[in-house]
């Protein structure tokens, strides 16, 4: 539901990075989204569509790396991916866990001529 | 040609809303962003906030939804000062709409800054708007299993609101469960079960806002 608010931004950095370096245009836009943001990757990719229109990055192609909820338990110290309905740690059973990754949200790379 | 850039794709909003957070600590604004879904109870709970704070703390009220104003005319029946945010389709309130809203508000006169963000559990964890604490508001009739549903909101905030416990004979809700749930993604939270229809709980929750140092 969000992806339009976060394409806007995403978009907004890319133009400003491509004018620095006096783009002609952009090729591609690699992001980086944590599972757990909840952010939808069809949804980027159609507001984008519409807002490259008549800019240099009309028909850039987008990659998104989406990265596992990963947590980390308190009780034993090891590091285990969150299932759904399942937060306990599968080693040790504890369920003091800390959410050490998932929730990444930005523009990694830019491709451009 | 590739450009790094490893750059966060929400820092703009980020930037608006350290300033707001410089504004609010200016003026000594203790502000406080509720989420929920729509329906859990958001503006019951202001109104019982407001009435529980009566004559204690001076209190402002952000309102945010997607339209209509129906919301900020009930609070602003209670006397205190409002400003109804329409976001037009936005599922979220962002921190540009609360710089805005801030300057539409007698600051010297608040002490407590309620600001209930548009009713959705998914969005809303992502924007920070400069508020101090992250409250979440959830209720009995959801269910037990949203803690699983939507855990970036339940990580998020600071404190936990459950509303409508008047309704625990009636509809399938395992509180425990629900606690163990929350308390596993979120071992600091602050858990108060209430009821805006019999007001039970309610002052243990403006007892915990009102500690804020600077009342």
């Amino acid at each position: 539901m969000h992806e339009l608010a976060i394409t806007q931004s995403m978009f907004d950095i890319v133009l400003k990075q491509a004018e620095q370096v006096h783009a002609k245009k952009v090729i591609k836009i690699n992001l980086v989204i944590g599972e757990m943001t909840g952010v939808v990757s069809d949804s980027v990719q159609f507001y984008l569509d519409f807002m490259t229109k008549d800019t240099i990055a009309e028909g850039t192609a987008v990659s998104i790396t989406m990265v596992p909820a990963k947590a980390l338990c308190h009780n034993c110290k090891q590091t285990f991916e969150l299932k759904e309905f399942d937060w306990t740690c599968p080693n040790c059973k504890g369920s003091r866990i800390e959410i050490i990754a998932g929730k990444e949200l930005f523009v990694e790379s830019i491709e451009v001529d | 040609m590739e450009i790094k850039v490893l750059k966060n794709i929400l820092g703009a909003n980020e930037q608006i809303a350290s300033k707001n957070r410089e504004l609010l600590d200016s003026k000594k604004v203790f502000a406080v962003n509720i989420m929920a879904s729509p329906g859990a109870g958001k503006t019951s709970v202001v109104l019982q906030t407001i009435k529980a704070l009566k004559g204690k703390v001076k209190i402002g009220v952000i309102e945010g939804d997607i339209s209509s104003s129906i919301d900020a005319e009930t609070v602003a029946e209670e006397g205190v000062p409002v400003v109804q945010i329409n976001t037009g389709g936005e599922c979220h309130l962002e921190a540009i709409q609360i710089q805005n809203a801030l300057n539409n508000l007698p600051l010297a006169d608040i002490d407590l800054l309620l600001i209930e963000n548009v009713g959705n559990l998914v969005c809303p964890a992502e924007f920070n708007l400069g508020e101090h604490k992250k409250v979440l508001i959830a209720s009995i009739p959801e269910g037990d299993d949203k803690p699983f549903k939507y855990p970036l909101m339940f990580n998020t905030v600071d404190a936990l609101v459950l509303n409508k416990i008047d309704l625990l004979p009636y509809v399938k809700f395992d509180v425990n469960a629900f606690t163990k749930a929350v308390k596993n993604i979120n071992s600091n939270v602050k858990i108060f079960k209430v009821s805006c229809t019999t007001g039970e709980g309610i002052q243990a929750w403006a007892k915990w806002l009102n500690g804020h140092p600077w009342f």
